[in-house]
């Protein structure tokens, strides 16, 4: 209460005491910005307005555009849904075989379980190690951050980084042959799902550690004391305990996962020799090929999908009480 | 259970210890291999060691301007550094007070987090790309020929792209502010309030010094979240490209270990980059401690 009623005192104070010394020693702009003698609105501002033109705007276009009608010059300004029949065309005359926008769907959405799933395990156990095994604190910042830090360096360069591994004539490949196990390099380890798979949950499971260690670390070591003094077995008290008090790092982790991984279109074509299909492929390609409104119709797709998947995460969680 | 270690603890050890293999194991990789002999290829065996590609790399990639667009990406990382921590600090002040629509603002930077990088990059190109119609057409019904034979676009590393990134950086730069004043104790203001300061000197001498670390920790993520962003810049940077961008498309053409010795310079630059923020963070502890430094 205390609080709220001086930080009342100080912003009427200062306002009101402005104007009679203006001339004289007026604080700068900047200095009145940072320190709250300007209004909560003036200082939020120019951030709110990078979302509005650089986000709120496009997206706005974006769904405008893909009823828009074109040709190979040019987008022409008149509704259609021509994009969206032309995306679907087909698809539903033909089953069960599966037409390409569903295939690729279905691709991304295999690509994203398998990754969501591995990252889901190894982030979970790795976070649960650095947060209940590792006892010193200081220890427990350091590997915290050995963990962090590839997710400042290039996920290009990652992603290339595979290739001297997993190549035809890579290290394992080669070091397979040389033990005699294979006669002949196996083809399927680059350029395939594996691949893909392999670069995204080497990318991305970052993206689970860090909520989801962060979760556990709220959490009260009291409560596993008295979950082994109730009887409970190492596994029981993890599951019954752990995890669910971990769930909403586990939500947040998964909706990183989710978006990053349905929008890939750099590592699919690179790890996957530009030959495997993806949403965020299609949109860029056809990005490129200037032809937008398909491409924004694919976007909007793209973006209820993963909307719905985040919906039904986020049934489970509160996100703003992890603030 | 506090004296012995369970034998799940080793279990976990060992999984973790194979995941930060995992995780360094290839780029330690190209690490090596980019330290390959003249005669080397993209893969082991090493044909002896020698700083060949770095030099071949110094001299240029071809058509590829490569080092032009490392000081493009170097300049733009700064660029979006500064405003990541002026307009995430700003947000993150506002946000102690309460102002209309924080809550949808707040949803909105959410959103911009979780919305797919290509659908975001894609919407930006589209709004330029309508902007510069706009604009021609505009210029043409006017009369101003000249200006409308001209005219290119509004699309620019420092407009379009610059904005792009921001949409990314700014997201991860106020929930760091929330998670700042979050721990904040408000009673340090207090007491400067109550010894006379101004609000401005209480933010500058008072609040400022105590968050310095974290704020330290916002530049690191607005420089390295830009130097490496692929995704929401593919469609929004325009004529030229930044380094991350240039190195995707040469996966494709280079096939000589020159791409490694890129991959080892880029990430050497992120490296540097984070221990200098660390290290700052880290002396700047001590010195809010009182300690003198090491």
């Amino acid at each position: 209460m205390s609080e709220a009623v001086g930080e009342d005192i100080a912003l009427e104070g200062p306002a009101k005491a402005a104007p009679a010394e203006v001339p004289a020693s007026a604080p700068s702009l900047s200095s009145r910005l940072m320190s709250g003698t300007l209004p909560a609105w003036l200082q939020v501002a120019p951030f709110a307005a990078v979302f509005v033109v650089f986000f709120l705007v496009p997206l706005g276009l974006t769904v405008m555009v893909s009823f828009w009608n074109y040709n190979e010059y040019q987008i022409l300004p008149a509704f259609t849904g021509r994009s969206y029949y032309e995306i679907f065309e087909g698809c539903l005359d033909r089953l069960p075989d599966l037409c390409v926008t569903f295939k690729t769907y279905l691709s991304t959405l295999k690509f994203f379980l398998t990754v969501w799933l591995v990252t889901l395990v190894v982030g979970f156990f790795v976070a649960y190690f650095l947060a209940f095994h590792v006892r010193s604190a200081t220890m427990q910042i350091a590997l915290f951050l050995v963990c962090t830090i590839p997710f400042w360096t290039s996920n290009v360069i990652r992603t290339i980084s595979w290739i001297p591994l997993l190549g035809r004539n890579g290290l394992i490949n080669s070091t397979l042959v040389k033990l005699g196990i294979v006669h002949q390099p196996i083809e399927w380890l680059i350029y395939s799902d594996l691949s893909v798979i392999l670069a995204l949950v080497h990318l991305y499971a970052l993206f689970m550690i860090v909520p989801i260690f962060n979760s556990m670390m709220r959490i009260d070591r009291a409560l596993l004391e008295a979950s082994y003094d109730a009887g409970a077995s190492g596994w029981q008290t993890v599951w019954n305990v752990v995890v669910p008090l971990s769930k909403p790092g586990i939500v947040i982790g998964s909706i990183f996962v989710i978006t990053i991984v349905m929008g890939d279109f750099v590592t699919v074509g690179v790890m996957g020799g530009q030959q495997i299909a993806s949403v965020g492929k299609i949109i860029n390609t056809e990005m490129t090929a200037l032809q937008f409104p398909p491409a924004a119709a694919n976007s909007v797709i793209l973006l209820v999908a993963v909307l719905f998947i985040i919906f039904a995460l986020s049934r489970l969680v509160d996100i703003r009480k992890e603030l | 259970m506090r004296d012995r270690r369970p034998s799940t603890f080793y279990w976990l050890a060992a999984l973790f210890a194979l995941f930060v293999l995992f995780l360094y194991g290839p780029m330690i990789t190209i690490l090596i291999l980019s330290f390959q002999g003249r005669d080397g290829g993209l893969t082991f065996p090493m044909n002896g060691v020698s700083l060949h590609w770095f030099a071949k790399l110094w001299e240029g990639l071809g058509v590829v301007d490569i080092w032009a667009a490392f000081r493009r990406s170097l300049r733009l990382g700064l660029v979006v550094m500064v405003l990541t921590v002026v307009l995430s600090l700003l947000a993150g002040l506002a946000y102690r007070k309460r102002f209309r629509g924080s809550h949808v603002l707040f949803y909105v930077v959410i959103a911009s987090l979780i919305v797919p990088s290509i659908v975001v990059s894609l919407g930006i190109g589209l709004e330029f790309r309508l902007l510069d119609d706009a604009i021609k057409s505009i210029a043409e019904a006017f009369g101003w020929t000249n200006f409308a034979d001209h005219y290119t676009t509004a699309m620019d590393i420092y407009t379009s792209g610059l904005g792009a990134q921001l949409t990314w950086t700014l997201p991860f730069g106020l929930l760091i502010t929330f998670a700042i004043f979050n721990r904040f104790d408000r009673r340090y203001e207090e007491a400067a309030r109550d010894l006379g300061a101004t609000p401005w000197q209480s933010f500058a001498h008072v609040v400022l010094p105590i968050i310095a670390p974290s704020v330290i920790g916002i530049g690191l993520f607005g420089f390295t979240l830009s130097w490496d962003e692929v995704a929401r810049s593919s469609q929004a940077m325009g004529d030229l490209n930044t380094l991350p961008l240039e190195l995707e498309g040469l996966t494709t053409t280079v096939t000589n270990p020159q791409i490694y010795a890129l991959g080892t310079v880029t990430t050497g630059v992120s490296f540097v980059v984070i221990f200098v923020a660390l290290a700052g963070i880290q002396s700047l502890r001590r010195w809010q401690t009182g300690r003198p430094p090491a």
